[in-house]
């Protein structure tokens, strides 16, 4: 346990191409299949009682897997404390609740304008309140969490506290159809999201973006010494993280066909924070195992009803004990092995 | 002229840092500036790299004024800063540290190999640990990392905060003479010290600072031999 993260990277460091890619694939074989797991003999103790187990691995896990993913690039890889993430997921989830039910347009057509929006969301938040550090961000983005669920609340063209009923499911891909109880169809479209941003984070990591939060994150000023734009490199952070969290509430709201601000609360942004900070800041294998066990174990201890809460508390108390640094914590020095191998 | 602060004024929220200070770094010099704790010397060289807003006054970088040049862009123009305390990324190795450096320059693929070269040769100690996470190191090998990583940029002048801060003597006098080492390689250098006497003997000018003013300035090696000074910044060591 110690250990793990070493060692599995050490054997991924030993593996040719073919070794690598054969694992890939095999791995994702697996991943995509977890929607049987639950009806599937010898796994079927994952079965969550009460809850479809199907619906749970839907939401919340993969997209919280996902939400966890683009909140650990502004929080982990760049060190901004962002409390007010659910309002980019929110913002994905109107654009396409409203853009769903008024236009024609599809749920793959609106996905890009739930992204673009919720990134423009970003760009607007970011330039005053990037500006600002440490504690002080944490506040206002918590702020903005919160302004975003109350226009919700407010405005006619979201329905207010009803929300918005009757946002169409996505049309049929490859002959995939994707019913309100599709729920695998849903998680393999996520899954792709979740596979395509830990390409683009892993991309970025190595590259230049990933040095300048780097170095943002380690010491603020030194980085500016060393002449990266703070300002810039800030912005790009939080309107990538925007980016998912808009893609992840496209595919919520058009899954779910009914959304309402109380589905938004401050809660999910720390839920989505704890499940980052658990599995290991800034390590996305870290994030996916914290998002996976934090959305998934509420649900299987479901039949202890009342002491639902309770035991979830104390198992996250327990392992952030036990391991401060999360079940996966990042490497200290990612490119090493890399630098010595050319 | 290299470098020149024209009455420079500085605040913190309401309290003055710096109450009109001017200073002129001629090419090719080490100059110095001593004073006490609170003098405002680091104060002055984090407003000259920009990490500080000026609020009123000028600092003139070859004849142009720059102090509405963001911190981002004066490596560009050519100052590099080694912090004060360091200011090693203590989670990158000592090569990526030193790749830092040269973050903002256009040219990096190409002048990489050179100037890691160019370091690693003023400070073989580097070389040994390019792996090594900066936070490992010693103080004295993470001041040679600070100084390695600003000349990275190729700067024509380079701000040095305290670099015998917290070491050993022996490692304080190889500091320095690597500092006059790289003087001679025609980077213009300002050094901010406590320690007068290592400082004075390393420069070719020297200002004194005492809170927030020039309370003298002259060529190095007569503030050396100078009483008062003496008494103030040099004493026998158990003021320290």
């Amino acid at each position: 346990m110690i250990n793990l993260r070493d060692k599995g990277a050490s054997i991924w460091e030993n593996w040719n191409r073919v070794q690598r890619t054969i694992f890939v694939l095999i791995s994702i074989t697996v991943v995509a299949l977890m929607p049987y797991a639950g009806g599937f003999g010898p796994t079927s103790f994952l079965n969550t009682p009460i809850s479809s187990y199907q619906a749970v691995l839907v939401y919340p896990i993969a997209l919280f897997v996902l939400m966890g993913l683009g909140l650990n690039i502004v929080v982990g890889k760049s060190g901004l404390l962002d409390l007010g993430y659910v309002a980019f997921f929110a913002i994905g989830a109107y654009t396409m609740a409203i853009m769903g039910t008024m236009t024609s347009l599809n749920t793959w057509e609106i996905l890009p304008f739930g992204i673009f929006f919720a990134m423009v969301a970003g760009l607007l938040l970011g330039l005053p309140a990037l500006r600002l550090r440490g504690d002080y961000l944490a506040i206002v983005t918590l702020g903005f969490g919160e302004i975003v669920r109350i226009v919700a609340l407010n405005l006619n063209i979201t329905g207010g506290p009803n929300g918005v009923v009757g946002v169409p499911n996505p049309p049929p891909i490859l002959g995939q159809k994707f019913e309100l109880n599709d729920h695998a169809a849903y998680f393999w479209v996520i899954l792709v999201m979740i596979l395509l941003v830990i390409w683009m984070v892993r991309r970025f990591t190595i590259r230049r973006p990933g040095r300048a939060w780097e170095a943002i994150r380690q010491d603020e000023d030194v980085a500016a010494l060393m002449g990266v734009n703070l300002l810039v490199y800030k912005l790009w952070s939080f309107t990538i993280g925007a980016a998912v969290g808009g893609a992840g509430g496209v595919i919520y709201a058009s899954k779910t066909m009914f959304i309402a601000p109380d589905m938004f609360t401050f809660n999910t942004s720390i839920l989505v924070l704890a499940c980052v900070v658990f599995g290991g800041l800034g390590n996305i294998w870290g994030v996916i195992l914290g998002a996976s066990i934090l959305g998934y174990l509420p649900e299987r201890i479901r039949f202890i009803s009342n002491a639902r809460q309770l035991v979830f508390g104390l198992v996250l108390l327990i392992i952030m004990n036990v391991r401060p640094d999360g079940l996966l914590p990042r490497k200290k020095r990612e490119k090493i092995k890399q630098k010595e191998a050319k | 002229m290299r470098l020149e602060i024209k009455d420079l004024h500085v605040h913190y929220g309401k309290i003055e840092a710096i109450k009109g200070i001017s200073v002129v770094v001629n090419e090719g010099e080490i100059v110095t500036l001593i004073g006490a704790n609170g003098a405002g010397k680091t104060t002055t060289l984090k407003t000259i790299s920009g990490l500080r807003k000026v609020s009123s006054g000028a600092i003139l970088f070859d004849g142009q004024d720059i102090s509405k040049v963001p911190a981002h862009e004066r490596v560009d123009l050519g100052i590099s800063q080694a912090p004060e305390g360091r200011g090693i990324f203590p989670g990158m190795t000592v090569l990526e540290n030193l790749e830092m450096g040269k973050f903002h320059r256009k040219n990096r693929r190409h002048e990489m190999d050179e100037d890691l070269d160019k370091v690693y040769a003023l400070f073989p100690r580097l070389k040994e640990r390019t792996s090594q996470a900066g936070g490992t190191l010693s103080g004295g090998e993470q001041q040679m990392l600070a100084i390695g990583r600003a000349l990275m940029a190729r700067p024509k002048v380079l701000l040095l905060d305290e670099p015998s801060m917290g070491l050993a003597p022996q490692m304080i006098a190889n500091i320095f003479r690597i500092i006059t080492e790289i003087n001679k390689t025609g980077v213009t250098i300002l050094l901010v010290e406590q320690n007068a006497q290592q400082a004075l003997q390393r420069a070719h000018r020297a200002y004194i600072l005492e809170t927030g003013n020039v309370v003298k300035e002259a060529a190095a090696s007569d503030l050396l031999n100078d009483p008062a000074v003496r008494e103030a910044y040099l004493g026998t060591g158990a003021h320290a």
